[in-house]
This record gives C-alpha cells, structure tokens and sequence, in this order.
C-alpha cells in the first residue's frame, strides 16, 4: 500500500502503540520465563502478569483477583454467559440481553437456548438503539440469573444507562454482566459504582494487541472453569499465559486511561465536524444512533439509494478505510440486525457506511473524508436504478 | 483479495451506464431489501441484432461488475445469441467471483433475460414499458 491511507475503522480493530509494543518486546526475547517456574526468570514473569492485572483492574476499579485473562472479547463472553448459565443453574435459566448485542453475545445466547434448554428474552432497542432499565425490570423473573446488556454498541455507537440498568439488577437480586468491548479505554467505567458483576473487554481495541482480552468477575460470582489443566487465572483458565500479550494489555489500558478526558474530546470534535461536513455535503442521508449517549469515535450513516460494500469499495480506491452494515458486508442476506433493530428498513440498512476514528485520526484526514465522499456518492447514486435525480 | 483485477476494473469504469429512453426492452430483477437491483435497457435493430445496450445497479461491488460485464457481452449480438449468456460465462469473463458473490452473475443473466423478454412483449403488441422481477433466485425475500 503507498499512496496516503486514512484508517476509519477503529472499532474494528487498532493499530499497537509504540510504547505499547516496547513494553511487549522484551517478554518475546529476553524476559521470556514461564510465569510459574521457580527460578528469577519466571518469578520476573509473575511479577509482570500481576502488574499487568493490577493495571486492567484499576482501570475499572476492580481488585486484581477479579480479573481473568482470556484470548479476546468474544472469549469473555462466552465464559461469562456458559460460567453463569452453568454455575447458577439450580436458581434458574432464564437470561435477559438485547437484540442489538453482538455475535459473540447473541449466538452464544441461541446455542444456550438449543443445547441447554435456557430461556433468553431479546430486549428490543428505541430508534437510537436505547434500552431502558424499566424494560430490564419488566422483563426479570424468579429464574431470571444474568442480564447482559453492552456497554456501547460497536456499530451505531449507542451507549446505554448501564448504572441504572446495575441499579435495576442490584435491586432483584440478577447478577448484571456488559460487553464493553467497544467502551474500555473510551469511555470511564467503573464497576462499583455502577453495579456490575462481570465485564468483557479486548485489548486490541484499545491499542493493544490482538489476542487478548479479559473477564471482570466480582468476588463471590461463582464462575466454572473454562480450560482445565494448570492452576492459572484462578484455576479457570488454564494454560501459560500469553505473557507478551498480558504485558501488552496492561500497558494500554494504563495509557488508554490516562489520557482518556483529553483524547476522547479530542475526537468528538473531529468526528463532529466529520459528520457535519458529511450532512451539508451530501442529501438523502442520517446518522444512525444515539447523539447524545454516543462513544466519542464513532459515525454511522446511512445513504439512501446506493448499497454499502460499493461505497467501502469506492472509499477504499481513495485510500480511506471504513466499514458497513450492509447484507454483503456481513456476508448474511441481511443487513446488520443492529440497524433492522433500531427500525431501519433493509434498503436504507443497506446503504451504511461506519467511520470510527482513532488516537491518530488528523483535521486532514476528516476533511479530505469530507472531500472525497459526497463524489462517490454522487456517482454510485447516479449509477442506481432507484435514485430519481 | 477480495476480487479479481477484472472485477475490480468493471467496478471502478463500468461500461455502459446509463438509460436508453427509447429503449426497445428494458428488464429489472432484484429487490431493495436483498439490496441488488439491477436494470437493462437494449435498443435492437430490424435484424434483432442488440445495437446498445446500457444497465443500472443497485448493489455491492461484484453486483455492479456483473452487470457491466454482461452489457458487454451481449452487445452486437443477436437476441437468440444474448439468450443464450449464462451467470458462469459472465464469472469466466471476470476471472471469477468469491462463492458467496455468484448469485451476483444470476442476478445479471436474469436482467438481461427480463430485457428480451419485454422487447418481445413489446413486439408482440403487449407488454409494459418495463418487465419487473422482483424475486431473487438465492434469498427468501
């Protein structure tokens, strides 16, 4: 690749930070010990994975022995929902999530509803991709044992009032698990104070590496083994750890925090003036998502009579780098079920275009976006067989 | 990749975009919600000879270079000959699409098939300034 990149696709995945992957580098070549052997070089190891656990809990407000290193956010997942469904099956199996939660979430849900006969409730979203914590409520039951509720969505941006939906849980007694794959490093979250019991985060989407990721699980949530074998991450997750990797999350996630106020204004501003240029620019087209509980780095737009993986095409061929809900961007016959789930009909679901900007996004890199844009949507528009000009 | 040279050609210069007014046949197949529509219009001479041809796509990348590939293939040739095109000779012609992108290429066939089939309702006395087909071969829509 040589002529000038933009990379909008931040919530797809980040590039590592410089500091990030020095940090990382000496756990490959000379700090490379088992971090359970004995000798100096393994205890140095121990020493940096329970640096690295102390960074990711702080970061949350939770104690280190709360936190479990997993291979990534969908891991997370999946050992939250399966741990919970499993450990608390004798006070029931009836679970409440929502229909704009992502894969790892929803389809670990279906595959409990087919292979362990629990009971899922969907929750639906308002039009900017909200649920509410009296919907929560309305929807526990006696045998209700987890409610799993995103912390922000990785498509429309939305956040939810996930304190208030803790509070809710906390009040009946249901344990209240959040993916915040998409919220960890952007937004502040804290486990306390906003009630929650378990948490799945990533570290790739915070300029860590891939591979990586971790479960929050509060003290006392009784969560089963995931991996048997050795004793590490508490017996429920056994295998050596990806030491490199759990060095490499700490370190962003500290960085990640630290800078958190400063940055995520930062980006606002520029993804705001993203959008505005965009809508002044270009006709027949809207923001997807809420406006105001949004995570600062995401845009997601639909465009009316042209289809997504076109547009992405097109954008790429000028050098900037986004995605889209779009059927043939998913790889499904429908468009993403988060669009259809905020109302969307299929044919504007189709035209979506996603930009999430980064810690290294400039001014240039959203103007020349602005720019560029409205002139493949005009010859992709010009091109369809629905657009009346 | 995710596709070819060809088909990444066809999609950035597509040929012949565009609408014929006085179009002799003009077919559309696909609907919004699969998100691919595709349209053709032909002009045919006394000869039943496809004089020009032109196409508009509602659709993905391999959508759009499908269609320009088949406005191709059938121009100057006979309607019995432009029957004849099948989705694979349009693949071939594009050095191939990715397996979950060939119901691009039927779309296409299926276009240009409503075309001919609305010059000769046309012919024949009857007919609509347009043959729609709005189901889809590989979705439940």
């Amino acid at each position: 690749m040589t002529k000038r990149r933009i990379y909008m696709d931040h919530a797809a995945t980040t590039y590592v930070k410089p500091e990030v992957l020095e940090a990382m580098l000496p756990y490959f070549t000379d700090q490379f010990g088992n971090p359970s052997s004995i000798h100096t070089r393994g205890q140095m190891a121990r020493s940096a994975v329970d640096r690295a656990r102390e960074q990711v809990a702080r970061a949350i407000n939770a104690q280190p022995a709360e936190i479990y290193f997993t291979g990534g956010g969908s891991e997370a997942d999946n050992m939250a929902l399966k741990g919970i469904a499993e450990s608390y099956a004798k006070k029931g199996s009836h679970i409440i999530t929502t229909k704009i939660e992502h894969h790892a979430i929803l389809h670990t849900c279906e595959w409990l509803e087919k292979q362990r006969g629990v009971s899922v409730t969907y929750l639906d979203v308002d039009e900017y991709g909200r649920v509410t914590p009296e919907q929560v409520e309305a929807a526990i039951r006696p045998d209700t044992i987890l409610v799993s509720i995103m912390f922000a969505n990785n498509e429309i941006g939305t956040i939810e009032p996930i304190a208030e939906i803790g509070a809710m849980c906390k009040k009946h007694g249901v344990l209240f698990h959040t993916d915040a794959v998409q919220a960890v490093g952007a937004v502040p979250i804290d486990v306390q104070a906003m009630n929650i019991d378990l948490l799945s985060m990533s570290a790739h989407k915070f300029y860590g590496p891939k591979g990586i990721g971790a479960l929050y699980a509060r003290k006392g949530v009784r969560v089963p083994s995931l991996i048997h074998g050795g004793a590490q991450e508490r017996g429920k997750r056994a295998g050596t750890e990806n030491l490199p990797g759990i060095v490499g999350m700490g370190k962003a996630i500290e960085l990640a925090t630290a800078t958190m106020e400063e940055s995520s204004r930062r980006i606002a501003a520029l993804r705001d003036r993203l959008m505005k240029g965009i809508l002044e620019r270009v006709p027949d087209c809207r923001v997807n998502g809420d406006l105001e509980h949004r995570l600062p780095n995401n845009l997601n737009m639909c465009f009316k009579y042209i289809e997504g993986e076109a547009l992405l095409l097109r954008l790429d061929l000028a050098g900037i780098e986004g995605s889209s809900g779009s059927a043939c961007t998913s790889g499904s016959l429908d468009p993403s079920h988060v669009l259809l789930a905020i109302g969307l009909p299929h044919e504007i679901a189709h035209g979506s275009l996603r930009l999430t900007l980064g810690d290294g996004t400039t001014e240039e890199d959203v103007d020349y976006v602005i720019d560029t844009l409205p002139g493949i949507v005009r010859t992709l528009r010009e091109m369809s067989p629905i657009f009346e000009h | 990749m995710l596709y070819s040279e060809k088909v990444m050609d066809h999609f950035e210069h597509p040929r012949n975009v565009g609408e014929i007014p006085d179009a002799d046949g003009v077919g559309q197949v696909g609907n919004a919600k699969c998100g691919d529509i595709m349209r053709m219009y032909i002009k045919v001479d006394e000869n039943e000879i496809i004089t020009d041809v032109k196409f508009k796509t509602f659709g993905c990348g391999a959508a759009i270079a499908t269609s320009s590939m088949a406005t191709e293939l059938i121009k100057g040739k006979s309607i019995d000959e432009a029957l004849k095109l099948t989705n694979k000779a349009v693949v071939e012609a594009l050095e191939g699409l990715p397996p979950v992108k060939i119901h691009c290429s039927v779309l296409a066939e299926e276009a240009i098939k409503a075309a001919i089939e609305n010059y000769r309702q046309r012919k024949n006395g009857g007919g609509e300034g347009i043959t729609v087909n709005e189901s889809c071969a590989s979705c439940e829509h």
